[in-house]
């Protein structure tokens, strides 16, 4: 790689590198790791007290359905998003690009206000007519799950957008050339040059998607067993002195996570050369 | 037959790229567009293949009228000076696109596929990825998938600007090579008149969005329609109140009947070429004379920078353009 210099190691490399490693600890290792280590200091006790409790459980079972269908929605939303953003000119595409990171800027807190305003059952602008037509948005699964894909849609777009400006529009105007219509040139030229970029986004949608917190504590009204989701439990959890329990949601959350991320980076090519 | 192109013009914004083109591009053929960057070429071409759309005129393809033709339906081969490879196919997969997509049985995609790429000299590299060839070997690689379709008409859009000189000259020569084989009609862009003369059969000089004259590369070369053609299609000086290509320039160190005498102010080797710049002393052409001529030449005549010499056109020359 072209970007690493090839430098003599002096005092100054190994003092950087301390700093580096230094910081990541201090931040993230030792926090994280003491999650683990209170999570194991009684064996599985903790574990599996957690996993019996049908409080947690289900709230997993329903952070996971949450999760699934936000990064679905993410996913195709996300896509449809950058190809408009990138391929296409059009007035107020700056605005669009704009608002797409809004969501990274906004308090998640804020979303979930904004979402309860629009569609609550009783007072929301949305919310009566659609709960008359039999479809219950906020203190419901869809409100989470709409929560969840608000704040986790940047991630997608944002992974995606640089590749298909890298990968620019050569290669599929040779499809058409070659008589691909449309929707052949998406499925066989445009998806499978940013497969890489859309993986990574939807692992980090998802691994967004299990960690929210705020938004979904507004949207969900956080009810055991019904609308309460992984993180809520663990906050509830650890108020009400149940920290075993909360230790080990804690520990289970993070484990997919990193799952995941451990998958995408041993799946995806080393070797990432591009063909010019 | 061949390319019908009738009254195209096509502006980007302010800027006029085409402006009226009528041209007939004849079947069987290879054509080159030959003109300098940004003068409309290219885009003529894309208006052509469908992958740009002109403001008004029509196209007709081999007697089919493709205006309003999407470029996915038109069946012409495009080459793309950046190769445009399929990055994630191997080499195989590349030249088998076009046939896929037309959804031919494999039996016979596979047969098509291996004759392509037995006549670009691909065979062995099947199974590589296109990261994993030269570019010369890329170029050659679209060219095959171009073919694959079985395109009315192919056109490459300055096909070997992206390669190195050597590769080029190569290339060059394989591509006239093949269309002798092939015979399918071909236009090809190009700002190097070197490659279109050597190439082509007919020459299209294209500048500022005008055709400036069509014709074989012997008529361009020997009786330009224009300034800009003759100096477009290689050096050009002025002896007298002649425009004459420096080596038609007779340079001898004794005086005799000459159009005009002076110094050699300038001495330029360039392998066994060498290039002189003659001043004038004549007040009313005062410019400076380019004499091209070999160094064996050179060497005979035992020429010297600050020599006098006296310059006349060479016996059958022809003064290209008197202005």
């Amino acid at each position: 790689m072209a970007s690493r210099l090839a430098q003599p190691r002096t005092t100054g490399t190994y003092v950087r590198r301390l700093l580096v490693v230094g910081y990541l600890f201090l931040l993230v290792i030792w926090p994280v790791a003491l999650v683990v280590q209170k999570t194991f200091e009684g064996g599985l006790d903790n574990l599996q007290t957690a996993l019996s409790d049908a409080v947690v459980t289900d709230a997993l079972q329903l952070t996971v359905v949450v999760a699934l269908w936000a990064v679905a929605i993410n996913t195709v939303f996300g896509v449809g998003i950058s190809l408009l953003l990138v391929r296409y000119e059009f007035p107020g595409r700056g605005v669009l690009s704009a608002l797409i990171d809004l969501p990274l800027s906004v308090s998640p807190v804020v979303v979930g206000l904004a979402l309860l305003l629009a569609y609550g059952g009783t007072n929301g602008t949305f919310g009566p007519a659609l709960e008359d037509a039999g479809l219950q948005i906020a203190f419901a699964t869809p409100g989470i799950i709409m929560a969840t894909a608000f704040v986790s849609l940047p991630l997608v777009i944002r992974e995606i957008v640089p590749v298909l400006h890298e990968i620019g529009t050569e290669q599929e105007q040779a499809a058409k050339s070659l008589g691909a219509g449309a929707w052949p040139t998406f499925w066989r030229i445009t998806l499978p040059s940013i497969k890489w970029a859309l993986v990574y986004g939807v692992v980090l949608s998802l691994a967004r998607a299990l960690g929210e917190f705020g938004a979904v504590k507004i949207v969900s009204g956080n009810v055991a067993q019904q609308t309460q989701t992984a993180t809520l439990v663990v906050e509830q959890k650890y108020q009400d002195f149940e920290q075993g329990s909360a230790y080990a949601t804690s520990f289970l959350l993070a484990l997919i996570a990193v799952a995941a991320l451990v998958v995408v980076t041993i799946l995806r090519p080393k070797d990432d050369t591009d063909g010019d | 037959m061949g390319i019908e192109i009738r009254g195209v013009n096509k502006n980007f914004g302010d800027f006029v790229a085409l402006q009226d083109i009528d041209l007939s591009i004849p079947s069987g053929q290879l054509t080159a567009l030959l003109g300098p960057s940004g003068g409309g070429k290219s885009t003529l071409l894309r208006i052509i293949a469908g992958l740009e759309s002109s403001d008004s005129g029509t196209i007709e393809i081999e007697g089919l009228d493709a205006t309003g033709l999407p470029a996915q339906k038109r069946n012409v081969g495009f080459v793309f000076q950046h190769y445009a490879a399929f990055k994630h196919m191997t080499v195989e997969k590349n030249v088998a696109f076009g046939l896929e997509i037309r959804k031919k049985p494999k039996a016979e995609v596979k047969k098509r596929v291996a004759e392509l790429l037995k006549l670009v000299h691909l065979e062995q590299f099947s199974h590589r990825l296109p990261s994993q060839l030269s570019g010369g070997q890329r170029q050659r690689m679209a060219l095959a998938r171009a073919l694959a379709i079985e395109p009315s008409v192919l056109l490459l859009d300055e096909p070997f600007g992206a390669l190195d000189a050597k590769v080029r000259k190569e290339l060059r020569e394989w591509l006239r090579r093949l269309h002798d084989e092939v015979h399918v009609t071909t236009v090809f862009v190009t700002h190097d008149q070197e490659e279109a003369l050597e190439v082509s059969d007919s020459l299209v000089v294209i500048n500022e969005g005008r055709i400036e004259q069509i014709g074989t590369p012997d008529d361009l070369y020997d009786r330009p329609a224009s300034e800009f053609v003759l100096s477009f299609l290689g050096p050009v000086t002025r002896l007298g109140d002649k425009l004459i290509r420096p080596h038609d320039i007779d340079i001898t160190r004794y005086e005799h009947a000459a159009t005009a005498s002076g110094r050699i102010t300038r001495w330029t080797r360039v392998g066994f070429e060498i290039r002189l710049e003659v001043t004038p002393d004549d007040v009313l052409h005062p410019d400076p004379v380019q004499v091209i001529l070999t160094r064996t030449e050179a060497t005979a005549l035992q020429l010297h920078e600050g020599d006098m010499v006296w310059l006349r056109p060479r016996a059958g020359a022809e003064a290209a353009l008197a202005r």
